[in-house]
């Protein structure tokens, strides 16, 4: 179910209340890092995802040119 | 699945098709700065991603990052300023705003916006990038010699210098096709500006036992004198990886760049830049582009403990040698032998014997590169 906060949409999420409380804990001690748990998890979420999405700089049909110049060239 | 480019965007600045033959156009009326070969390199470099994400040479706030924090402005790990310098005539009643043609001999190379004009301390630059302001040092000495201000601002390529080794020249985009077509999940760089002798060996085949794929990857380009030519390293890896090593398991590419002997922070750049080629490790040798004794032998590894967030991650190989006890290469952590059993294979003798045409035992060296490299006639850069 969504909701609205300073206008972003938002979703609410369950874990657990032992890796909650950690997560409360970092936070505190964060030193103003985070402001909130849901801040904290927003930015690990980030960084765990950008890593796995990839964007990619060439198109299908490029992909096979740089193929062809592989092969050209014994690479494959 | 490949290394993710440095800073998430992996860098195209290659103008083609029509807007190319306009921008060709466009350049001739543009004011001109001619560059040097290795900067010219770098425009190439920049371009085509290698140097992710940079899209042009540096402006002051990133060059001030870089220089006292060793990250970009934006907090992205970085540890060597890459500048244009230009003297105060080349670039007289130009502005910030203003586009310039870079050019190499007669090569239209790129069109950059200029973003930014200021002066460099160059005696700071190297007491910071080189740890030494003394001349003694290639990186120093050259540093010096470079002119009063830098330009900085985001670049379109024309065209690329002519490339004499075009058949071994890749770039990220097409290494990482390249991965993926292996299926290698994992791949270790190897950075070189030397012919491989069996330490070397020992070390890339000790990485590659524990990755899926070995990319080895010397830089050809400006190097000091007594260094070997270019050619003489491309051959000499033909003829290693010709004969001992499994064809699917190695790709050999070379890559024109400045070697600048800055050592610890030098290993960081030559690890971001094996990034981007889609490396997933990147192997760091002992005294890592490092010369003579100014830096501390495992100093080039230090430093990968003040990345945490590089995005590869850093092989750390003992330096390898014979053992006549042992009957192999090994290294100090696996070897439980007293030094009279330890044959260490050093550049230095293996480049005196070279010098006076004498073969170098085969525990040093392949006798097949031995071979290549003995046929030249005048093997070191004078």
């Amino acid at each position: 179910m969504g909701f609205k906060i300073m206008g972003e949409e938002k979703v609410a999420v369950h874990i657990s209340k032992e890796l909650y409380e950690k997560a409360r804990k970092y936070v505190e001690e964060s030193e103003g890092e985070f402001k909130s748990v849901d801040e904290l998890v927003e930015f690990v979420l980030k960084e765990v995802l950008s890593e796995e999405v990839e964007e990619k700089v060439f198109t299908k049909e490029e992909e096979e040119k740089i193929k062809e110049r592989l092969r050209a060239l014994g690479y494959i | 699945m490949v290394s993710k480019p440095h800073g998430g965007k992996l860098v195209n600045r290659v103008v083609t098709g029509r807007r190319r033959e306009y921008l060709l156009e466009e350049a001739k009326e543009l004011r001109k700065v001619s560059v040097s070969e290795s900067l010219a390199a770098d425009v190439s470099n920049i371009a085509h991603g290698v140097y992710s994400p940079l899209e042009g040479f540096m402006v002051y706030n990133d060059y001030y990052h870089v220089l006292y924090d060793m990250r970009l402005a934006n907090d992205v790990p970085w540890t060597i300023p890459i500048v244009l310098d230009v003297s105060r005539e080349e670039i007289l009643g130009l502005k910030e705003g203003d586009d310039i043609a870079i050019s190499f001999k007669n090569t239209m190379l790129a069109i950059m916006e200029i973003e930014d004009i200021y002066k460099w301390d160059k005696r700071e630059f190297c007491k910071k990038v080189f740890k030494t302001v003394d001349v003694r040092h290639p990186g120093v000495s050259k540093t010096m010699h470079r002119k009063d201000l830098l330009i900085g601002g985001s670049i379109y390529l024309l065209n690329d210098v002519p490339e004499p080794f075009e058949r071994y020249r890749l770039w990220p985009v097409e290494t990482r096709v390249l991965f993926e077509a292996k299926r290698w999940r994992t791949i270790a760089g190897f950075q070189t500006r030397n012919v491989p002798h069996r330490g070397h060996e020992y070390v890339q085949k000790a990485a590659l036992t524990f990755v899926d794929g070995l990319f080895v990857n010397p830089l050809v380009g400006w190097k000091k004198t007594r260094d070997y030519k270019d050619e003489v390293i491309v051959r000499a890896y033909e003829a290693l990886i010709e004969n001992y090593y499994p064809k699917d398991s190695v790709v050999f590419s070379v890559l024109r760049m400045e070697m600048r002997y800055a050592g610890p922070r030098e290993a960081i750049l030559h690890a971001i830049v094996r990034k981007n080629f889609g490396c997933t490790h990147f192997i760091v040798g002992r005294d890592h582009a490092g010369v003579g004794d100014f830096y501390g032998p495992y100093e080039a590894w230090d430093i990968f403990n003040e990345f945490p967030d590089l995005g590869i991650i850093p092989m750390f190989i003992r330096e390898a040698f014979y053992c006549m006890k042992c009957g192999g290469f090994v290294n100090e952590k696996i070897c439980p032998h007293e030094e009279e059993y330890r044959v260490k294979v050093s550049g230095t003798k293996l480049r005196k014997m070279i010098l006076s045409k004498e073969k170098p035992p085969e525990y040093m060296m392949r006798p097949e590169v031995v071979e290549v490299i003995l046929n030249f006639e005048r093997p070191f850069v004078e």
